[in-house]
């Protein structure tokens, strides 16, 4: 490869970046963990914070730690704890949504293994747009333990 | 003196002790709790009969001289049951050596998924003393009714997850149903009703 051939490419690479750069810059996800497991159990739950500039949809959340990834939304009423699957959740524009133990969260089902604290388990979430457009965001929650707090915060 | 009635002196005393603080216990039907709901006038819970992880069949007689503290979920639950679960080993620690004598009991509503094995190292995560209860579903039915639990299955694409009441249970160490703490409570807030349950005795 010549000099100049390989500086294109650089320079391709860098604008494909820079694309993805500018893409992702429209949602922004924080504070993104894991519930660790035991071995044996099939399900967990990972929870984030997800902001968006414009007004956007979250539609879909995939994980390669789990063969089946939705998302529920837990309600508390009289003590009643009820849980079930949404579609999508909306995402007000420049309003951090919280996806925590107390709401929405994205069940992770079918687990592939044990997730071990510390684990970063990678996640693709789908956002759409008002304007139908779809991006994906990737993000790396870091596993906490089972009671939810981050290492070396508790005991 | 001889050593023989020293040791009746001694024994003399303790009975003496023993009767001081039956007088200083609070029987009282009903207690004064600061965040949960009094029970006490509350018959339930009290005959349900299940298998613990190691496949002994278990009463809430199993747990006399113990401060049951029992509540229902399953471990597939992403949410209220590992914070619940959290918050009474939190509590626990709060209390320092009174909490020894809590026995947290898990309850599970999901047999079918919820094994001995998954169900054992799941509570024990938590805290070493936990212990999880299980049966067939029946089982399992007839003692969610006894305490009141509300529970269902929710379809959840080829799945499901469940909808349940998450109420911990309370019974003083006579086997007395004591009091509801409700999953909006804090570790400290349960802490203070729990030491309230063990001045009865």
């Amino acid at each position: 490869m010549t000099a100049v051939q390989h500086l294109k490419r650089t320079l391709i690479g860098l604008s494909l970046l820079g694309l993805a750069a500018h893409a992702s810059a429209q949602v922004q996800v924080s504070d993104a963990w894991v519930r660790a497991t035991v071995p044996g159990q099939p399900s967990s739950g990972a929870f984030m914070t997800v902001t968006a500039d414009s007004d956007s949809k979250l539609l879909r959340v995939a994980s390669p730690v789990a063969k089946d990834v939705q998302i529920h939304e837990m309600s508390m009423k009289d003590d009643v704890m009820r849980m079930g699957p949404v579609d999508s959740i909306t995402l007000p524009a420049g309003t951090p949504v919280k996806l925590d133990p107390d709401g929405y969260h994205v069940m992770l089902m079918g687990l592939t293994g044990q997730i071990k604290e510390g684990d970063q388990v990678p996640l693709t979430l789908t956002v759409e747009n008002a304007k139908g457009e779809r991006q994906t965001v990737e993000v790396k929650a870091a596993a906490r333990g089972l009671d939810g707090m981050a290492p070396g915060k508790m005991h | 003196m001889s050593t023989l009635f020293t040791r009746r002196k001694v024994l003399t005393g303790m009975g003496l002790l023993g009767l001081g603080l039956l007088a200083g216990c609070d029987n009282s039907p009903k207690l004064n709790f600061k965040y949960g709901k009094d029970l006490s006038d509350k018959i339930m819970g009290r005959t349900f009969k299940l298998k613990n992880t190691q496949g002994e069949t278990v009463t809430l007689s199993s747990y006399r001289g113990l401060m049951p503290v029992v509540f229902f979920g399953f471990t597939q639950c992403p949410a209220v049951c590992p914070t619940t679960l959290a918050r009474a080993a939190q509590a626990k620690k709060l209390m320092g050596r009174d909490g020894e004598i809590m026995q947290v009991i898990f309850i599970t509503l999901d047999p079918e998924r919820d094994t001995p094995e998954i169900l054992d190292r799941y509570v024990k995560a938590f805290d070493p003393s936990f212990e999880a209860l299980y049966g067939t579903p029946e089982e399992i039915a007839v003692a969610a009714k006894e305490f009141g639990i509300f529970y269902e299955k929710v379809p959840a694409g080829d799945t499901y997850t469940l909808s349940h009441t998450a109420t911990s249970f309370v019974f003083d160490t006579r086997g007395n149903l004591r009091l509801g703490l409700s999953a909006s409570l804090n570790a400290k807030e349960c802490a203070e009703d729990l030491l309230t349950v063990m001045e009865v005795c």
